[in-house]
């Protein structure tokens, strides 16, 4: 295999990594949401779909969801400008797809000589960045490609020749070009900071120390940075206090009035696609992207077998907390009350039309809920039993030397720490839409110009202040001559 | 190879784009094929090395002065029976006439340069087109002073816009 094979296969695999991280935590998102809403809200959620009995908290319902929306009618109204309308929601999805190709996700991994030599022909180890493009310019990549983010939903309005729909677009445009100013100011001023815009070199200053973190950095620099970031980021999202284009109670729907099917389905995965997008940017630029708090990744490392002590206990203490919080419920008045109507025929949970009704009744007698617990249970030990044979083969083999393998620890662990970072942020999103009322337009612009712009060029005085009397942030300019 | 293949492939998509600039009817068409072309040009800069360049290409014109573009054509409304269409006044001939001409200079000039190579972008120094060395050529020296200059006309621009635009301040 030769080197150009070698560089093109690598950044296939990245790609496809990247776009399938991005779109598996969609339809989790959705779910979330849901549940958020529900939980937020004091009531159930979703939890009546399921398979063959399991309804997995509500999880399902993504499915028939997807399904649903796969083979609906795709109604094209005939007053739409055809070749817009169809290109936007392919835009609005593209771009918040390809934002995501600077973020790095974990260390570089070093496949040592032996191996690469065998398998990869190359002369010598090999570096891989966990990163698809690593570029000079790559936090002005990432606003310029959620600049662009706008056209998709502008688009939408205009081609939709329809006034609520174009009402949604404009008021899109004004405010994502109203925010953009604002983030561009946070970026700017964490750009000074860093004194780069390179992704990975960032992170690699984060990796030093958690005092490094982007929010800790020359205070309150990195904090206001963050702040307007991530308020801007709402606002790039569409998202509630933000979602004026799409206000329900007085546009429709907002820009995709005039969509349905799949086309609707883009929209709508686009948005949680951004919400992803804007999480993952947010972790790696302030709070330190992959890297676990207070210990990096040539830390873990050298001490790649208290790491893996500690994923085993760690896992072994997760299992049984969330073993004893899910089977303790059986004593909730819910299940008591399930218990009790518990007779000779199928509880009234259990759906009762469909094949999938009639499969599962005829393959049991027992409550809904029992028959889920059972599963659950099977595939909980399952779970456990493969995670620590896992954890004692990987002791075996780092015990026998294999550089690789604790390439993968570090990389997993390191993968987890991103996710974490990366599933709280949208939780924020969804914690916030279902919190907040929707701001009124002056509000909007009021807050976008009055405060955050002035906020921000203040922001990055204070930076450049901080540039002059504190050398150590300037380590970077001296490697230059 | 792979980079002559990118190369051929932008710039027919950029000059595909170009053209269907002039040619639709359609104002909101003509913008959105216009920023597909920014899009080609920036790939061009990155080709060339000129990444920071490539970036600013898109952030500064497809992301903000496009969508300025945009805004004005949905809030101006306009209909295609608005366009006044082709016409063959003896201006238009003429303008066809230089465009064709100069076009044409351009193509010959460019066959005529018999050493046409890619240029490797590995040979370039590492540092070349990064943010920190555009940051040195145009702040140490040289471009300073044109670069404050330019930057003081840009805001005697924008408040003189404002000026004109607002009837009382």
């Amino acid at each position: 295999m030769s080197e150009t094979m070698l560089t093109v296969i690598l950044a296939l695999v990245k790609c496809v990594f990247s776009l399938a991280f991005v779109m598996q935590i969609v339809p989790l998102l959705i779910w979330a949401e849901r549940k958020g809403a529900a939980y937020i809200q004091d009531r159930p959620g979703p939890n009546r779909a399921h398979i063959l009995g399991v309804r997995a908290g509500g999880l399902i319902h993504t499915l028939p969801d997807v399904f649903k929306l796969i083979t609906k009618e795709d109604v094209v109204p005939s007053h739409v400008f055809r070749p817009l309308w169809a290109l936007a929601p392919i835009i609005s999805m593209s771009v918040a797809l390809v934002t995501f190709s600077v973020v790095p996700w974990g260390d570089q991994i070093l496949i040592p000589a032996e191996i690469a030599e065998k398998y990869l022909g190359t002369t010598g180890p090999l570096a891989v960045n966990l990163q698809v493009a690593d570029i000079d310019g790559g936090l002005l990549y990432v606003l310029a490609m959620t600049s662009l983010g706008v056209y998709g939903i502008m688009l939408a309005g205009w081609s939709s020749n329809n006034k609520f729909s174009l009402i949604g677009g404009l008021r899109s445009a004004a405010q994502m070009v109203s925010y953009e100013l604002a983030m561009g100011m946070g970026v700017v001023a964490m750009f000074m900071t860093y004194g780069t815009t390179r992704l990975d070199t960032i992170m690699q200053i984060q990796s030093e120390s958690i005092l490094n973190w982007g929010v800790l950095l020359s205070p309150p620099v990195g904090l206001v940075a963050f702040i307007l970031f991530w308020v801007s980021a709402f606002a790039e999202c569409n998202r509630n206090p933000f979602d004026l284009p799409e206000g329900e109670a007085e546009l429709v729907a907002g820009y995709h009035t005039e969509y349905s099917s799949l086309r609707f389905a883009l929209f709508f995965m686009a948005e949680y696609a951004n919400m992803v997008v804007a999480s993952s940017v947010t972790a790696t630029l302030f709070f330190g992207g992959y890297n676990i708090p207070f210990v990096n990744g040539a830390m873990l490392r050298e001490h790649i077998d208290l790491v893996l002590i500690a994923i085993g206990v760690g896992g072994g203490v997760f299992f049984l907390f969330a073993a004893s919080i899910a089977f303790g419920r059986r004593k909730d008045p819910f299940y008591a009350a399930m218990e009790a109507f518990k007779g000779p025929r199928p509880n009234k949970l259990a759906p009762v039309g469909g094949l999938n009704g009639l499969l599962y009744r005829a393959l049991h007698d027992d409550t809904l809920r029992q028959h889920e617990w059972k599963i659950f249970t099977a595939i909980w030990a399952g779970a456990a039993a493969a995670h620590f044979g896992l954890i004692g083969l990987g002791a075996m083999n780092i015990a026998s030397g294999m550089p690789l393998l604790t390439e993968i620890i570090v990389f997993v662990t390191q993968l987890n720490a991103f996710v974490v970072k990366v599933l709280f942020g949208c939780w924020m999103f969804i914690w916030v839409r279902w919190t907040l009322p929707r701001f009124r337009y002056d509000q909007l612009m009021d807050l976008g110009w009055k405060y955050m712009l002035p906020i921000g060029l203040v922001n990055i005085l204070l930076a450049a202040v901080w540039l002059l009397i504190d050398a150590n942030t300037m380590r970077l300019y001296a490697a230059i001559p | 190879m792979f980079e002559a293949l990118l190369f051929y492939t932008f710039s027919a998509l950029a000059v595909f784009a170009g053209a269907m600039v002039i040619t639709r009817r359609n104002a909101a068409s003509s913008a959105i094929a216009l920023v597909a072309s920014f899009f080609c040009l920036a790939s061009m800069y990155a080709m060339l090395g000129a990444h920071f360049v490539a970036v600013i290409q898109i952030l500064v014109y497809a992301g903000a002065i496009m969508v300025l573009f945009i805004f004005v054509i949905m809030v101006l409304n306009l209909r295609e029976d608005n366009d006044p269409g082709w016409n063959l006044s003896p201006r238009a001939v003429l303008g066809a006439g230089v465009g064709g001409l100069v076009g044409l200079t351009v193509f010959v000039g460019a066959s005529a340069a018999r050493s046409m190579t890619f240029m490797p972008t590995d040979k370039l120094d590492p540092n070349f087109g990064t943010i920190e060395q555009i940051g040195y050529t145009l702040f140490s020296g040289r471009y300073l002073l044109p670069f404050e200059v330019v930057s003081a006309l840009l805001t005697v621009a924008v408040v003189g816009a404002v000026v004109l635009a607002k009837k009382e301040l």
